[in-house]
């Protein structure tokens, strides 16, 4: 890789070290002045105060002074690593990740997605940040970088992973009962590999049946529908098929049997019938081909 | 119950009225004081029984003692409970009532009757928000900030909930004006503006903030009210609203929020400092203009809650900028808190114990802020375990022990009786030890990148959380000690009269407990609030 390329860790990780033994030597001079007082001045050893003094100019305006410095480069140099976060080298390779509850999804220039981020090692990378429903945080703590994930807002952040490994990515900002299972990681991999993984197709045919419970697990579905029957967030896929059941469609109560319109329907357009008891939260997931909504449809038919 | 009798009448029964009725309709600010004070203390133990479930969930990865949603309604119950009903009423609510009044040489606040309206309020508040717990589908699970589109999507009882808040605002606005009034108008003859005590200034400083922030916070909870109930669509991006809009209303509010739950608890140390160091305060102008300071620059500052939103660079640039001027006049309290233990004659009773660990803590919680307010290290600790630890280091070790040091300080005065010295010391030490194992933990595991209101976690978190949760158990013992010890003594322990401290404030002239009408004549001050050598005091 460039030996010249600045990391995010690299931008970052100075300014803690900074801030943190500024931090740990003011604490400890705290700490020490006030024990050394607190034993040195006891009744039992000073039964009366040797001093009344009430105040001191100089004494003041040093410690006024001195900790404005102080607190005005740590400032500076904070914003000068953050400047570093936010200016995306040329040349950066474009992700978009799209972030639902509750599962992250990444696509590729070439039309490629991924339940996990594969990315170049040596390679800057900048992902754009894109929301299918609520506010998610995009959060990669050994690149130390985060943004958060804004329905209707173009956020983006960039990294670079200098060696080869598997990063954990957390989704930061709180979205609700799966927010601690959003979890995916960034899989760094040597740029030859990571063009050979970015040209694979699926097999031919493209998705096979069997795929069904795989798509469902890394579409997020399982987030929320439950194969056990135990009530989620939405609706248990077990023995839904043929089920009667009551929805609201454009506020109109409406009793029908699930068949594999409904299903399709469902998946495409999730608030146009409701379940009854159940909330219009579900997202649409945009980047589902065709085939795949089959494969879900057959998949669901079958959980009994 | 009492082994020997009151000296004296006092507030309890020299109006011959007693029974339920003298105490929730007593426009009385000393009664109000301790309607405020058991009330807020019934609630913190409540939302400490949910903070310590939390811990237990999170003492193992995977599920422990609740589901997901069980865990993620609790955290919303906690923040909301210790924020909204505990620590922003408590000190202007309970020792504000208590002690402003007498220590400016007053009979009562201004508008005595508003003040009991305030409480009823904020009991409304509180009403409403425990029965949004208990009816609708399910208690919130938005978190205490209620962000919106999930806040506005939430199936959950969020609107009654929030509606309870915004009923809480006005108790707030209306103590806010009570106090501010009151110390304009009720000074005593020679109270001048530089002989206010520092627990007065730091009330009137809090006040201002209470008048003028609170009006935000209602407006932005009526709007997610709107939106829920009406499909305003005001924060919703897809019909041309702005969720981040949401976030700068609320913070606008909330960030000035904190300084109404800290700058009562600086005044009370600034109180307890002098007395038991027998010197006078050190720098007394300089706190009492760094309240202000404090008041007025906070209120400039919420953006900083931001940085990872989407917010612009300069918008970045600008509120890191004004979080570092805002640390500054906080520094330069702690110093001169510092300074006043130089060459005094200092007694480690229980009061100053609790001071002198509020200046540890809550360094540690302004020190840790600087890492947050520097641009480029809060992306990083944004929005996990370490900001959790952060703010509790501030408000719970901050406000939380200062409340304690009061409690300890002033309560006797109240009834006559004190607690036992050596098991409130023993209580201080578990408290102060379980304390800092329960937050630093959470500190080094934002460091190590869990984020926060995560109901489970990956392997590597693990020992940390455990550590984490037997620390909470610690302090919990602490506190147990701490209120039974406290509770027994005023009840039942020694009496407590004259001036056993040493203080040369107002209260400490008046008798024990106070009579209704506080002082048997007008008071006349002749000198400062920390004048220990004129005033004759040993």
């Amino acid at each position: 890789m460039n030996p010249a390329l600045l990391t995010t860790t690299d931008a970052v990780d100075p300014v803690f070290k900074f801030i943190i033994w500024a931090c740990v030597l003011l604490l400890g001079g705290i700490t020490a002045t006030v024990i050394w007082f607190a034993v040195r001045y006891r009744r039992s050893c000073a039964p009366e105060p040797t001093s009344q003094v009430e105040n001191n100019f100089w004494l003041e305006t040093i410690w006024i002074v001195l900790p404005s410095i102080l607190v005005l480069a740590m400032f500076y140099y904070g914003w000068a690593g953050y400047l570093t976060l936010r200016t995306v080298p040329k040349a950066a390779l474009p992700v978009t990740a799209t972030a639902r509850m509750w599962s992250w999804s990444f696509s590729y220039a070439n039309g490629k997605t991924s339940p996990k981020l594969v990315v170049p090692v040596g390679k800057p990378v900048v992902m754009n940040l894109v929301s299918s429903d609520i506010i998610h945080g995009f959060f990669l703590p050994a690149f130390r970088v985060k943004r958060d994930v804004v329905p209707g807002m173009k956020n983006h952040v960039w990294f670079v992973a200098d060696k080869v490994g598997s990063y954990d990515l957390f989704c930061s900002q709180y979205c609700g009962k799966g927010h601690s299972a959003m979890i995916t990681t960034v899989e760094a991999v040597p740029e030859a590999e990571f063009a050979a993984w970015l040209e694979h197709k699926e097999a031919a045919g493209g998705v096979k049946k069997s795929d069904g419970a795989r798509l469902a697990k890394e579409k997020g579905c399982l987030a929320c529908h439950s194969l056990d029957g135990s009530r989620g967030v939405g609706p248990t896929f077990k023995g839904l098929y043929h089920k009667q059941t009551t929805v609201l469609q454009n506020g109109r109560k409406l009793t029908m049997t699930v068949d594999d319109a409904y299903i399709r329907e469902s998946i495409r357009f999730p608030n146009a019938k409701i379940v009854e008891g159940f909330q219009p939260i579900m997202p649409s997931i945009g980047d589902l081909k065709d085939v795949e909504v089959d494969t879900l449809v057959e998949f669901i038919k079958e959980v009994k | 119950m009492n082994p020997q009798k009151l000296p004296q009448s006092s507030f309890w029964n020299d109006t011959g009225k007693t029974g339920i009725t003298s105490w929730i309709f007593s426009t009385d600010h000393k009664r109000i004081g301790l309607l405020y004070f058991y009330s807020v203390l019934g609630f913190f133990l409540i939302a400490v029984c949910l903070g310590l479930l939390l811990r237990i969930e999170l003492m193992a990865p995977g599920r422990t003692i609740m589901g997901p949603q069980t865990y993620n309604a609790l955290f919303t119950v906690h923040g909301v409970i210790m924020v909204f009903l505990f620590i922003i009423p408590g000190f202007p609510g309970a020792f504000g009532n208590l002690i402003m009044p007498i220590q400016i040489g007053a009979r009562d606040v201004a508008f005595p009757r508003l003040n009991l309206f305030s409480w009823w309020l904020y009991m409304l508040g509180a009403v409403i928000i425990i029965t949004a717990l208990f009816t609708g589908s399910g208690p919130p699970d938005t978190g205490w900030t209620f962000y919106v589109p999930f806040s506005t999507r939430t199936g959950t009882n969020v609107s009654l909930a929030v509606f309870g808040v915004f009923i809480i605002g006005f108790s707030s606005i209306l103590t806010g004006l009570n106090f501010v009034t009151t110390i304009h108008r009720l000074r005593a003859e020679g109270m001048t503006w530089t002989r206010l005590p520092l627990f007065v200034w730091s009330l009137y400083a809090t006040a201002w903030v209470q008048i003028l922030a609170t009006p935000i916070l209602g407006i932005t909870l009526a709007l997610v009210i709107a939106e829920r109930m009406l499909g305003t669509g005001l924060f919703d991006a897809a019909r041309g609203g702005d969720p981040i809009m949401y976030q700068h209303l609320f913070w606008i509010y909330s960030h000035p929020a904190v300084y109404i739950m800290i700058l009562p608890a600086m005044g009370v140390i600034s109180e307890i400092i002098p007395v038991f160091s027998r010197k006078p305060v050190f720098g007394y102008k300089m706190i009492a203009f760094s309240s202000v300071a404090i008041a007025a620059a906070g209120s400039l500052v919420w953006g900083h809650h931001m940085f990872t939103s989407g917010m612009s660079d300069t918008a970045v640039l600008v509120f890191s900028f004004l979080t570092f001027v805002v640390a500054i006049p906080s520094a330069i309290k702690v110093f001169n808190w510092v300074s006043t233990l130089y060459k005094g004659s200092i007694s480690l009773e229980a009061p100053m114990l609790f001071a002198l660990s509020f200046l540890l803590l809550f360094s540690i919680g302004g020190l840790t802020g600087l890492i947050l307010g520097a641009a480029a290290t809060d992306i990083h600790v944004h929005d996990t375990q370490f900001v959790v630890g952060h703010f509790h280091y501030v408000i719970f070790g901050g406000s939380g022990f200062a409340f304690f040091g009061a409690m300890h300080y002033w309560l006797p005065k109240f009834y006559g009786r004190r607690y036992k010295e050596k098991p409130a010391l023993i209580a201080w030490s578990m408290m102060f030890v379980g304390f800092n194992i329960t937050y630093f933990c959470m500190m080094v595991l934002g460091m190590k990148g869990m984020p926060r209101r995560y109901y489970d976690y990956l392997p590597e978190f693990a020992p940390l959380n455990l550590a984490s949760t037997l620390g909470s158990w610690l302090l919990a013992l602490g506190l147990i000690l701490l209120l039974v010890n406290l509770f027994r003594g005023l009840l039942r322990g020694e009496p407590f009269s004259g001036n056993p401290w040493g203080g040369a404030t107002l209260e400490w002239s008046v008798a024990t407990p106070p009579p209704t009408e506080n002082f048997e004549e007008e008071p006349v001050v002749t000198h400062g609030p920390y004048d220990f050598k004129s005033t004759g005091i040993p």
